[in-house]
């Protein structure tokens, strides 16, 4: 008894410690420095499960305020470029994804006061629909475009 | 030299950001075609774009876009203010540039 009383102390001090070099600055978590990759969204090979990962929602509805640009045609599918604005009221997070890529999402920005427009270039691994996915006032809104791809981007 | 290049446009009170950012983007998925091995994935997974230091937007990428990649944001700012773009890549390397408008 009074030995595991000993062992629970010394192991709640160690930890303590632990929580105090944390809390000084001492030890910096990757997690703390930076934002963190939302893993689970972008590893996921479903296009609603991204989403849900991502947004907590899905099943975004289509909307003539989203805008996306992207060529009709792309001669090589390891650059693709794309552009999506929103003009959707309250639009704070727009997301870019490729159902037909091993993984559905390509990329999202968060918008905090800048407008949301983003333009990126992309990879596509075949002839496929790209899909800007506007957050706003938790809802989702999209537009699709098809892009032809002559050759894929994944392959080497 | 950073790896970061930007072009800042001022129109009225938004900044238009252009960036090009030397980086691999490598997926992970493809091999080195004279040992046979996967190359090991490298790619950036968070950048920030800050206007004197306060942080517009926030951007999470993947392996999906394509490599040295190019981003083009539209920030709130006027000419004179510092445009910061930093960038954290899976292997917790970092890089920032900072340019004025």
């Amino acid at each position: 008894m009074q030995s595991n009383r000993r062992v629970f102390l010394k192991g709640s001090m160690a930890a303590s410690a632990v929580g105090l070099a944390i809390g000084a600055g001492l030890l910096t978590p990757r997690a703390v420095m930076a934002a963190t990759w939302p893993e689970q969204a972008y590893n996921t090979k479903g296009f609603d499960e991204s989403l849900k990962d991502l947004f907590g929602t899905t099943g975004p509805t289509e909307s003539k305020d989203i805008t996306i640009k992207a060529p009709d045609i792309a001669e090589n599918g390891a650059v693709v470029p794309v552009t999506v604005e929103s003009a959707v009221a309250g639009t704070d997070n727009i997301a870019i994804l490729v159902k037909g890529n091993p993984t559905p999402l390509v990329c999202n920005f968060k918008f905090d006061g800048a407008q949301p427009f983003m333009s990126t270039r992309i990879r596509m691994g075949k002839t496929d629909n790209v899909i800007g996915v506007a957050h706003a006032g938790g809802k989702l809104y999209m537009a699709e475009k098809q892009v032809k791809v002559t050759i894929g981007g994944c392959g080497g | 030299m950073s790896s970061i290049k930007m072009r800042i446009s001022a129109a009225g009170d938004v900044l238009d950001v252009k960036s090009l950012i030397e980086q691999v983007m490598e997926t992970g998925r493809l091999k080195d075609k004279a040992t046979g091995k996967l190359i090991p994935a490298n790619y950036i997974q968070t950048l920030t774009v800050a206007v004197n230091d306060k942080v517009a937007v926030e951007a999470n990428l993947s392996v999906a876009v394509s490599k040295n990649p190019y981003i083009n944001v539209k920030v709130p700012g006027k000419k004179g203010d510092k445009v910061t773009i930093a960038y954290t890549t899976n292997e917790g390397k970092t890089d920032s540039e900072t340019t004025t408008a």
